[in-house]
């Protein structure tokens, strides 16, 4: 992927002396039907549970987590995409729950799914997204095959529908949405979660690019330990709705006085961290 | 004074941004839409065949199948507009852009009002179509015919299609599975109420009264006397329009809003599959 600078207005208009993510006491439960005997009844389930932790400008933080461990339900929250039952997230000073769209226009995301419209081609998903952003078909013109440049997709595919790209090609796109906003706060959420090695280091490479020139806060929500240990510069466990520890990774390791994260995570939660298969965190958040 | 300026320019952006999607989605489903055309139209002509089949004399029968294309040429017309706005929601769920859609900083009255505008567009040139081929296939005579009142007509009581139809487009957004039925089911009841293919005076006195707040009903009378009499836009059929524009939209835009609320509390803004 080559590099070259994206415009960062909105970087500019946010104050440096501020928190870029100031999470306190973060609470969000759903609410759960059960079939019992015979009877639905309904349960509340914790996603969140007193979440608390903060982000500077800049840093680039990794939660880990197993399915359904909350880390999307963090990722929606902080997208104004939920309402918190209790607690407050503030982005760049900005309640995440009242002043939703000032949040708005600073953040931008990354979700394991690339999400686009399937029939239409890269260029006319990145035009379609940017408008929602103020940015009009002068402004597009060039900067999205500019974008599109940047994170390796090749100029002969722009307007092929995205339905016939590769599931790594698909999320180049979903990196290249993201960034046409010029977000201060990007987060990623299982952003290389099924791609192939060679995609997977692509994408992990871009996000280290995007931090250096963009000027981007990044968070990132992953169930790869290698993948967190390399892109961030602190690690935070979150389990069951509980952020266990937030720390550099060196620190974690020799809080558990272990050699990996996944030491330290079975010291810090009892159990083996596996990736549970074919159960969608929020899925299982929601619906059960 | 700027801020507001760059705000508003930043929202038309937005709505402009909706249209442009559905002009690419259009073009990639051409055939598609091709297809629905011709359904569309031999829907309209078993309705439109009822008139030769009553024995009327030529001038009765000329008058009775105006009446019923007009009628059929409104359903399809209102079927459009609440198909796009109802389906706001189901679509964006089904490709799964939803959160990247509700996420971003528009406002939902361009968001939605983005839907209706090509909605209309849409739905008008559809609907031209479709009298056009059906009168000409039929063989009716429209000698007097006020086409360009019957057009605006249809397009001032567009304002207050899209408002009811922002209505119905927050049951998706509540209801993931049965939002998008329950939303025809809303278009199919307004129709039966509005007189679509008989005079709201056959109706029992309560369907009548219900019809007097339904805009299918102004539409419906005011595009039969342009198209069959020649008559012009009358007031009479124009204030009700306006009137019910000015509370469907507020309250369409406020009763989505509170659905997207319960959404967002419930956590039923995301993607299906």
């Amino acid at each position: 992927m080559s590099s070259g600078a994206v415009s960062t207005s909105v970087s500019t208009s946010v104050p440096s002396d501020v928190l870029a993510v100031e999470v306190t006491d973060l609470r969000k439960e759903f609410r759960r039907r059960d079939r019992r005997a015979g009877r639905f009844v309904r349960r509340r389930m914790p996603a969140l549970n007193g979440v608390s932790f903060t982000m500077k400008r800049g840093e680039c933080v990794a939660i880990l987590g197993q399915n359904g461990s909350g880390k999307s339900t963090l990722v929606r929250l902080l997208s104004t995409l939920l309402i918190h039952d209790g607690g407050e997230a503030r982005i760049f000073g900005h309640d995440a729950f009242h002043e939703t769209r000032a949040v708005q226009r600073l953040v931008n995301r990354v979700s394991v799914e690339a999400s686009f419209f399937k029939k239409m081609s890269a260029a006319e998903n990145l035009s379609y997204a940017a408008r929602f952003y103020g940015l009009g078909p002068a402004q597009t013109r060039d900067k999205i095959p500019e974008i599109l440049g940047r994170v390796g997709f090749p100029a002969d595919r722009r307007g092929e529908s995205m339905e016939n790209l590769s599931r790594g090609m698909q999320q180049k796109v979903a990196l290249a949405r993201a960034l046409l906003t010029s977000p201060v706060l990007l987060l990623l959420d299982e952003p290389t979660t099924g791609l192939d090695p060679r995609s997977k280091l692509e994408v992990q490479e871009f996000i280290k690019e995007v931090r250096i020139e963009h000027d981007a806060t990044i968070l990132l929500c992953t169930h790869d330990m290698l993948e967190a240990e390399s892109l961030a510069d602190r690690v935070g466990l979150l389990d069951r709705g509980e952020l266990l520890f937030l720390e550099p990774v060196d620190a974690v390791k020799k809080r558990y006085g272990v050699d990996t994260l996944e030491q330290a995570f079975f010291a810090a939660t009892g159990r083996e961290f596996e990736a549970e298969a074919d159960e969608d965190d929020e899925i299982r958040e929601v619906f059960g | 004074m700027t801020a507001i300026a760059a705000t508003l320019r930043s929202e038309l952006i937005g709505l402009g941004g909706i249209v442009e999607r559905n002009v690419y989605l259009t073009k990639r489903y051409f055939l598609w839409d091709l297809a629905f055309m011709v359904w569309t139209i031999a829907n309209t002509l078993t309705i439109v065949f009822i008139a030769r089949a009553v024995h009327l004399p030529q001038a009765q029968e000329n008058i009775l199948a105006t009446e019923l294309l007009v009628g059929a040429v409104i359903w399809a017309f209102l079927g459009i507009i609440f198909e796009f706005l109802t389906e706001t929601v189901a679509w964006e769920r089904w490709e799964g852009t939803i959160e990247y859609t509700f996420m971003a900083p528009l406002s939902r009255s361009m968001h939605l009002g983005g839907m209706g505008v090509f909605a209309v567009l849409y739905g008008l040139i559809r609907a031209t179509i479709l009298f056009f081929v059906v009168a000409a296939f039929i063989g009716i005579h429209m000698p007097d015919a006020n086409f360009g009142a019957a057009l605006a007509l249809l397009g001032i009581a567009s304002f207050s299609f899209i408002g009811i139809g922002m209505m119905t487009s927050v049951l998706p957004l509540i209801s993931p599975e049965k939002g998008a039925q329950l939303g025809f089911v809303m278009q199919g009841m307004m129709l039966v109420v509005s007189g679509v293919y008989y005079p709201v005076s056959v109706m029992p006195h309560w369907m009548q009264a219900i019809a007097k707040v339904s805009p299918a009903t102004y539409a419906l009378r005011g595009d039969r006397a342009s198209i069959v009499r020649g008559a012009g836009l009358a007031w009479a059929d124009v204030w009700p329009l306006l009137i019910i524009a000015v509370v469907a939209i507020p309250l369409g835009l406020a009763i989505f809003k509170r659905g997207e609320r319960y959404a967002k509390k419930h956590g039923k803004l995301k993607r299906s599959g």
